[in-house]
């Protein structure tokens, strides 16, 4: 098993965010966590992520047979866990080639790998490039700066190309896309689908899921997980909307 | 207050610089025009009026000059021996083909001829010897811009000058080089210094100058420099001031520009290293049409402080200014920026923007920063800006999370945010070197270099960075 997450309680200043989640998620496999805003998703990207400004009161998540929650942000990352963030930040003057390059290096610096030769690097910048569907001229260009709302998505598909994660988690990567944006991203995320990783996939609509069709819906509700079903679980929600599961509940 | 040579170093005084003044009058006043007798006279009777500032001034109010004034520094009304000047000021940025001119404690040094005229008419070398030769462009142009009437430290430069840089650039003329000025501050003793330069630029005329103030040694030293800029009729000055000095070092560097009709001025403030440092830039739109834009850019540590003071004066209508100053603050560093934008009444059509910026990196680092419009026409186009903080944890957050160290992350966002004021220096050679000095300094590895700030003679140190940041 990839994640194994058991009965995870997570709060911010104070306040409980989470209450109580589990999940486990296995190579070859992609999750789908939906559920309305403000009940947790992105708490939960957060915390496996590594994110201090929350704090785990109580619960495990052991990945790869590690306990991950002893791990710095940079030792997940360095390990195969990726986040596509919800708001990219704008980093003005490092441009992205630059800092993928950054990344990369202090990743295989971890592995006790030598940095990458700048050949093999540019090379595999254009073959993922491709593989995204990202122009030439964005790599060029500052991190994510004066970049419009996809643009700043395709952007986080390709560092997750060129990052090669065993896990990666998108969160809500497709709030604010049009549809071609969307398919863009969800094209990413398919050619990058194989039998060795898995992929946590937050959202709030059913939309995406058309795109990348998930092995296993969840649905997040005030800080729990209060349905867990196949791809069919999310038509359901379309249709009946997040009131039929308040309803239940 | 004593002459150097009599090696008797005292604390400066308001008596005692008026003292040492009437002390020297034979010695000061004795190559003067009867306008440059008259300009000390006036200049001495303003500073016995207004003395040094204090606190207690608005415009000094969180830049107190005691702790400098404190110490005991000696007074050299005559230039310092140098034996050879090419060896020690030979200036080594990598292809930065530049008119290197260069000043030992204030006084002109000079290598062939103490001023230098080139063939296209450009005018370079000592204030001094063009008091001399120059009388009507000194009458023309000298003491007309810096005021002595407001600033104690101005009219006391003004009562004491006696060298200092002279540049006149003729009309329709480009200064095909950059013109590179070295100030070095090197004295076995503390040195209380008053160097004073003039700049002249014709219509139509070009330059490029860069202006850097450098310690030689750890001796303390107080440098209250005055320079001058007249810049003409669609004239165009690209102007770059670094300061790297040691950290018992004062200095007040002011700077008056006045822009004619249609004339630019690009500006760049760099401080990397100091004491105490206050630079009052001074820009009055003389005339319509006029452009000045200031960039500065701030490193401190320790317990060093730099004060920018920018008054920008629109006496006249459709100029445009700019103001852009970043720092970034460590242990218990300080910083003021005051920025006061003045339009007045027939001002119409300007276009003005202050901004500062600073990041805090403790607890104990504090910024004083006070952008300010004072705005008397109507048809006017004027803002400002002001952010103080800590490094953005979501960025922190964000680089992490791709796998780079949290020191790492660190360097890079503060290179970042630094590098937006350096990314506009439009000398290829000079912003390499900038950035250069800029990451060291972030690493904490810029020292007051045994030579200056450019490393003159030195080989570059090799810097070894965990993460390439050559090519950012």
């Amino acid at each position: 098993m990839l994640l194994s997450i058991k009965n995870i309680h997570a709060s911010i200043n104070g306040k409980e965010i989470l209450k109580g989640i589990d999940l486990e998620v296995n190579e070859g496999e992609v999750h789908a966590i939906m559920g309305p805003n403000g009940t947790g998703k992105s708490t939960l990207a957060s915390v496996i992520a590594g994110r201090e400004l929350f704090t785990v009161t109580r619960g495990e998540i052991t990945y790869k047979g590690k306990n991950l929650l002893t791990l710095p942000v940079e030792e997940r990352a360095r390990e195969g866990i990726f986040l596509g963030f919800q708001y990219p930040v704008e980093i003005p003057g490092v441009s992205t080639t630059n800092f993928m390059r950054t990344a990369i290096n202090e990743i295989r610096k971890y592995k006790g790998l030598d940095p990458m030769p700048a050949v093999e690097f540019l090379k595999m910048m254009e073959e993922k490039k491709q593989l995204v569907e990202i122009q030439t001229n964005l790599t060029n260009r500052s991190v994510n700066e004066g970049f419009s709302g996809g643009e700043k998505k395709k952007n986080e598909i390709f560092q997750m190309a060129m990052l090669d994660p065993t896990l990666a988690i998108l969160d809500e990567t497709d709030s604010g896309l049009d549809i071609d944006a969307l398919r863009i991203v969800a094209n990413g995320v398919n050619n990058l689908r194989r039998k060795d990783n898995a992929f946590l996939v937050i959202t709030h609509y059913q939309r995406l899921l058309d795109y990348i069709v998930p092995d296993f819906v969840h649905v997040l509700f005030e800080g729990k997980i209060v349905k867990s079903g196949g791809k069919e679980l999310a038509m359901e929600l379309e249709e009946k909307g997040y009131d039929w599961l308040k309803n239940e509940n | 207050m004593k002459e150097m040579q009599t090696d008797i170093n005292e604390i400066i005084s308001h008596e005692g610089m008026i003292g040492l003044f009437e002390e020297n009058r034979g010695h000061l006043f004795q190559h003067d025009t009867e306008y440059l007798s008259r300009l000390r006279n006036t200049a001495i009777a303003k500073f016995s009026e207004l003395g040094f500032p204090t606190p207690k001034l608005e415009e000094w109010k969180n830049t107190d000059l005691k702790a400098s004034l404190s110490k005991k520094y000696g007074y050299s009304l005559k230039p310092s021996p140098v034996k050879d000047p090419r060896k020690v000021f030979h200036c080594n940025i990598p292809h930065l083909d530049t008119a290197l001119i260069a000043q030992l404690n204030g006084w002109y040094i000079s290598k062939d001829v103490p001023l230098m005229e080139l063939g296209n008419g450009i005018i370079l070398g000592s204030l001094a010897e063009a008091f001399l030769k120059y009388p009507s462009i000194i009458e023309k142009y000298y003491g007309h811009f810096a005021d002595v009437s407001s600033d104690g430290l101005t009219a006391l430069n003004t009562a004491f000058a006696q060298d200092g840089i002279f540049i006149y650039v003729p009309d329709h003329v480009s200064s095909p080089k950059a013109i590179q000025i070295v100030n070095v501050i090197h004295h076995p003793e503390n040195i209380f210094l008053q160097p004073r330069n003039l700049i002249i630029l014709g219509k139509n005329s070009k330059l490029s100058l860069v202006h850097c103030d450098d310690s030689y040694n750890h001796q303390a030293g107080f440098a209250n420099t005055v320079t001058e800029v007249f810049i003409g009729e669609n004239a165009h000055l690209d102007h770059f001031k670094l300061q790297n000095l040691n950290n018992d070092s004062t200095l007040i560097s002011s700077a008056w520009f006045n822009l004619e009709k249609e004339a630019t001025l690009k500006s760049h403030y760099i401080t990397f290293n100091g004491g105490l440092l206050r630079n009052n830039i001074r820009v009055l739109f003389n005339a319509r049409g006029g452009n000045a834009d200031i960039r500065g850019l701030y490193l401190m540590d320790r317990k060093q402080h730099v004060d920018n003071h920018v008054f920008v004066d629109h006496a006249q209508p459709e100029c445009t200014s700019y103001e852009h100053f970043k720092g970034i603050l460590d242990e218990n560093a300080s910083a003021v920026f005051n920025g006061h934008v003045l339009v007045r009444k027939n001002a119409q059509k300007t276009n003005s923007y202050q901004g500062n910026k600073n990041i805090l990196l403790t607890d104990t680092a504090k910024v004083n920063s006070k952008p300010f419009l004072e705005i008397y026409a109507d048809d006017v186009k004027c803002s400002h800006g002001s952010a103080t903080g800590q490094l953005d944890p979501e960025a922190m957050f964000y680089l992490r999370q791709r796998g780079i160290s949290e020191e790492n992350a660190r360097m890079l966002l503060l290179y970042a945010f630094a590098n937006e004021v350096v990314n506009t220096i439009g000398i290829d050679p000079l912003r390499y070197r900038i950035e250069d000095m800029v990451k060291k300094r972030l690493q904490g590895e810029l020292q007051i270099c045994e030579q200056c700030v450019l490393h003159c003679n030195t080989p570059e140190q090799p810097v070894e960075f965990d993460i390439d940041l050559s090519k950012l």
